[in-house]
């Protein structure tokens, strides 16, 4: 019986099995930023101990950096403060810190595979749930906690437990105006938001196969909305091709030899999973969240549902606490509902080929005067190329504001927020109760080009009637 | 490193009812901007607990008649959403010392067991009997027994599951793995000079 990826990865990087019962597991790159990892080094500092490996961390500023503005300092003081103290442990350190100075300042999930640090068959960890994102090189790639940033800089390794495998087969082609946005929020729809725990979600089929890498990007981001810690695809030639050239990828004889190592890692045609799911490609329509969190999701042509359909008092509870939330009418359709903000951007949508996409639709178009719209890219690297090809034009013209790099309103730990109940459509990944910064903001998950859609139509819509895709 | 053994967690219980709540609801965002853990307890549950004029919303965990609860109860998927130990700090700073749900998201569940806080797994109907049990009397004790797997209060005895690991390090004193993990540096360094792509 032949092995999967994870297993490969797992068994290449397991140190021992430590007293605890849990294995040591090596963790190939850590990626930091200012909001979980300062304290990690105030924890290191009590202890008394040193980074291991300094040039197997990179840090970056994404969380709470303005968009507007990136004069320092801050406006916000405690965004300042926590800058200074990430600034500060850098140097004390020795860790290469890629901030808004070095022209690489970004997302830290942008920015990872970019400068090509991510690869597949490395181990990589990073205070932050969505580094499921680095799936997409074949690399086991998972969310830590402080004190476990804390772990990988003291010891470079973690204290962990294997994952099940679930193998997820999206076979067939998906259908224009479909993009992998969709694919995630219907998996996740699927196997429900907790679906994934005790699992890494391999991706596979040919839909996977087609997809480009900035895609499978966005479809392995948002593996831990379905409660899978971990996603992944296999590397393959796009893989390679997307990570020649890169300021971190190998080069010359080192090259054949990376490549070589990338294609040992990948599954095994006979490998053994726990679990097989397969979803027909061609089911999936462009998808909406209507609820409070990332499963509650229905086509963009479905009806919003009612309490009284659901199985259990439980699901007729959550659906019920869902649609007071988000002020929406049981059975009724949810295209045409009003929306207030448009955000485009994020670790899950915020990259060069997500800008593109939407500029081709949106030339020529005007959002609607009652919406808000942000365009966030989600790096220096991906504004400078999108700035390049013109694209920061088309969407200034269409009444979109272009913002300099970072989560922004994903999250909004920066002066970028929703205010009072307004209503977002985002292609962020995530609709939990006051995610965007109002305690009663509402958010609906979707594509950047469904985002553009209903920016121009000042409701949600399907973006293939308004754009006649 | 020497820890305490966490053997059974003894006190009041409160319940908050819902699945899937989220790290989020626990702490929103815009109270992580801290370098230190240490205030995180004000903020707890926080726009569950308090309208935009900072009036209360009446929560269960600011209910007069279960203040000092020092155990949570909950549904299913607890503590799902974003990787940060913000939350079960926020948690540990407010007063809780062990959570008791359904079931919980897995990022959550390792921040929570590395601080020395148990989250442990009942069924939905033992949910409801302890959150009945604790509404109906909330002076009324719980013990979490993880040696014998219960929990236990009046003559209320429901079992829960947890994984073996994180178990074994409460029961020992190991749930913090730092010691452990710099134990190993010899071996670490073996895999090391064996992985590929530390030398290409």
């Amino acid at each position: 019986m032949g092995k999967s990826l994870f297993q490969k990865v797992w068994e290449r990087h397991a140190v021992r099995t430590l007293p605890n019962g849990q294995t040591q597991v090596f963790i190939g790159l850590h990626l930091i930023h200012e909001v979980t990892s300062p304290q990690a080094f105030g924890m290191l500092r009590d202890l008394g101990l040193r980074v291991a490996h300094p040039e197997r961390t990179f840090a970056t500023v994404d969380h709470i950096v303005p968009t507007d503005t990136r004069l320092r300092p801050f406006r916000d003081e405690l965004a300042e403060g926590m800058i200074v103290a990430l600034e500060q442990a850098c140097r004390e350190f020795g860790i290469r810190f890629y901030d808004v100075g070095s022209g690489h300042q970004g997302i830290v999930h942008v920015i990872g595979p970019e400068l090509g640090l991510t690869q597949p068959g490395m181990t990589i960890a990073c205070g932050d749930s969505h580094t499921s994102t680095h799936g997409a090189f074949g690399a086991i790639a998972f969310g830590i906690g402080t004190t476990q940033v804390r772990d990988v800089l003291a010891t470079q390794t973690l204290s962990l437990a294997p994952l099940k495998v679930r193998r997820i087969e999206i076979t067939g082609r998906l259908a224009p105006g479909v993009y992998a946005k969709d694919v995630v929020l219907h998996v996740i729809r699927r196997l429900g938001v907790n679906g994934g725990t005790g699992y890494a979600y391999e991706y596979a089929g040919d839909a996977i196969s087609a997809l480009s890498m900035e895609e499978r990007m966005t479809l392995c981001n948002m593996s831990i909305e379905g409660g899978a810690r971990v996603g992944y695809v296999n590397p393959d030639e796009k893989t390679f091709e997307y990570l020649k050239g890169r300021e971190h990828a190998p080069t010359g004889a080192a090259w054949d030899r990376a490549v070589e190592y990338w294609k040992s890692i990948g599954s095994d045609p006979d490998a053994s999973y726990d679990d097989v799911v397969r979803i027909d490609g061609r089911d999936i329509a462009p998808t909406v969240t209507w609820g409070i969190n990332p499963g509650q999701a229905i086509s963009v042509k479905e009806a919003v549902p009612r309490p009284e359909d659901a199985e259990t008092e439980a699901e007729r509870a959550s659906i019920r606490e869902a649609l007071e939330y988000m002020q929406l009418t049981p059975g009724a359709p949810i295209e045409g509902t009003p929306v207030n903000v448009a955000f485009i951007g994020s670790c899950t949508n915020g990259r060069l080929s997500d800008f593109r996409e939407v500029a081709r639709y949106l030339r020529g178009k005007k959002v609607a005067p009652s919406v808000r719209a942000l365009a966030v890219p989600g790096s220096m690297q991906v504004a400078r190329e999108a700035e390049a090809e013109g694209l920061d034009a088309i969407f200034r013209a269409a009444g979109f504001e272009w913002r300099q790099p970072g989560c922004s309103m994903c999250l909004a730990m920066n002066p970028d927020k929703l205010i009072g109940r307004e209503l977002c459509a985002s292609s962020s990944n995530r609709n939990f109760k006051g995610r965007q910064g109002s305690p009663t903001g509402r958010t609906v998950l979707m594509s950047p080009v469904m985002v553009a859609a209903a920016a121009v139509s000042g409701r949600i819509a399907d973006a293939r009637e308004v754009f006649g895709i | 490193m020497a820890l305490p053994k966490i053997v059974k967690v003894q006190g009041r219980a409160v319940y908050v009812p819902g699945d899937d709540i989220d790290t989020d609801r626990i702490i929103p965002a815009r109270f992580m901007k801290c370098v230190t853990f240490d205030g995180l307890g004000a903020h707890l549950f926080h726009d569950a607990r308090f309208a935009e004029d900072g009036t209360s919303k009446g929560h269960p965990i600011d209910d007069p008649r279960f203040q000092g609860a020092t155990i949570l109860i909950s549904n299913s998927n607890f503590g799902c959403g974003s990787s940060r130990e913000h939350a079960p700090q926020a948690l540990a700073k407010f007063g809780f010392r062990a959570v008791i749900a359904e079931s919980f998201a897995e990022i959550f569940f390792g921040n929570a067991t590395t601080l020395g806080m148990p989250c442990v797994s009942v069924s939905h109907d033992s949910v409801l009997a302890l959150a009945r049990a604790v509404e109906a009397d909330p002076a009324a004790e719980l013990t979490l027994d993880l040696e014998e797997k219960v929990v236990r209060t009046g003559t209320l005895s429901v079992p829960f599951d947890m994984k073996p690991g994180a178990r074994d390090a409460l029961l020992r004193g190991e749930w913090d793995p730092i010691g452990q993990l710099l134990d190993g540096a010899n071996d670490v360094r073996a895999v090391a000079e064996r992985l590929p792509y530390l030398h290409f």
